[in-house]
């Protein structure tokens, strides 16, 4: 039971620790899907716009949403979807990026294709598909190394 | 909007797992993924317009083939990957030209779902493009596979650019655009793209109808129905 309402602070604090589904490294926060934190009366409202409308994550991260704040004892939760303005990869954290990198995710460039190998960060890349293992990857090969890729779309 | 989303997704869906190499398994599998995503937002929000409490399960899922108002194009059967490709970048120069009008909508919740669609539309446009240019200025074999493709559903293009009472109702509230007004930038796209695939558009303007308005959809729509339809006929409510 919580006595009084945390600050949004504290709440994106709690939601910093919470993990996308897919991609462990990344919370939902730096995955920029976590809109608004806002007190509604006692109610805590959190906005959430989904990255792509099919990508089956979508669910789930609300229910880790959920979860996470009921743990912390939070009893009036609100869930609000918002499409518009739609998702963008511009709003990943550069926090975000770096760990995307880290884990062997090429981060999304402007320039349509990744920067360098997430491996070796050789820039002597092709691409093998437009599509990869979930929605918003590309699946990407390295020349140098030789070793395949994800790189996260551009949107 | 919604029943085209769904009838294309569940075609393309009918690859996954039988595609010709695995890279374009998944790439069909994901087009399908994002139109069925799609299909949620716009059947949810027709539901909530109807207001008889029907959400976007009950509009997939209960209603008959008279009742669905999609494009004769999409119920088309996949044939070989080139007419699945085909039929693919025939949709997607359509349906990227609509949800750009449809961004400007005076109606915020269809101006929301087509910004939204918008830039996983484009992606598979940008695909769908590159594919038919590959295939159509390829090898003899795939440049006529691609011709024939192009030759057999031509004819249902022209029902994306027809209109009757509705769509001129909603044309003048500023829901939705006059479909008539798509087709410069439909033709601008297809004519390009052909060009650079080195295959010929067919001459005759003769166009299928009867899709859009629920009128005569072709015998392909009842056999996709069963398929997609059978467990929530059998099994009404069921959850798992």
């Amino acid at each position: 039971m919580v006595v009084e309402k945390p600050s949004t602070e504290t709440v994106y604090d709690w939601l910093r620790a919470v993990p996308d589904p897919e991609i462990p490294v990344l919370s939902l926060v730096d995955l920029g899907v976590i809109r608004d934190v806002v007190w509604q009366g006692e109610t805590l409202e959190i906005i959430v716009t989904p990255t792509y409308s099919g990508c089956p994550a979508t669910r789930i991260i609300n229910l880790d949403i959920e979860t996470a704040l009921r743990d912390q004892g939070i009893e009036k939760l609100h869930l609000k979807t918002q499409l518009s303005p739609a998702w963008t990869t511009a709003w990943i954290t550069e926090y975000g990026r770096r760990q995307l990198e880290d884990y062997g995710i090429a981060p999304p460039q402007p320039a349509g294709g990744p920067a360098r190998c997430p491996q070796c960060h050789s820039e002597n890349l092709e691409r093998i598909s437009q599509f990869g293992s979930t929605p918003c990857k590309a699946q990407w090969r390295c020349r140098a190394c030789l070793e395949p890729f994800d790189y996260f779309k551009c949107i | 909007m919604g029943d085209n989303t769904l009838v294309l997704g569940h075609r393309v869906s009918e690859w996954c797992g039988v595609a010709p190499v695995l890279e374009e398994d998944i790439a069909l599998a994901n087009t399908a993924l994002d139109l069925i995503g799609q299909t949620t937002l716009w059947l949810n929000l027709a539901g909530e317009v109807e207001g008889a409490g029907r959400d976007a399960d009950a509009l997939a899922f209960r209603r008959d083939v008279k009742d669905f108002r999609n494009l004769l194009l999409v119920e088309q059967p996949n044939g070989d990957f080139g007419r699945t490709i085909m039929r693919q970048f025939l949709f997607d120069a359509w349906h990227q030209a609509c949800l750009s009008a449809l961004c400007e909508s005076e109606h915020e919740g269809i101006a929301a779902i087509a910004e939204k669609s918008l830039k996983e539309v484009t992606y598979h446009l940008e695909r769908a493009s590159d594919t038919v240019i590959g295939l159509g200025d390829g090898s003899d074999e795939s440049h006529a596979r691609m011709q024939a493709a192009l030759d057999r559903l031509w004819p249902y293009t022209g029902e994306m650019f027809t209109s009757d009472d509705v769509d001129q109702a909603m044309a003048s509230a500023g829901i939705a655009p006059d479909p008539a007004s798509l087709r410069p930038v439909f033709d601008e796209r297809v004519t390009a793209v052909m060009t650079r695939a080195t295959l010929t558009l067919p001459e005759s303007d003769f166009a299928h109808k009867g899709g859009k308005t629920g009128k005569r959809h072709s015998e392909h729509l009842g056999h996709l129905l069963t398929q997609m339809q059978w467990l929530q006929r059998a099994y009404p409510d069921a959850t798992w």
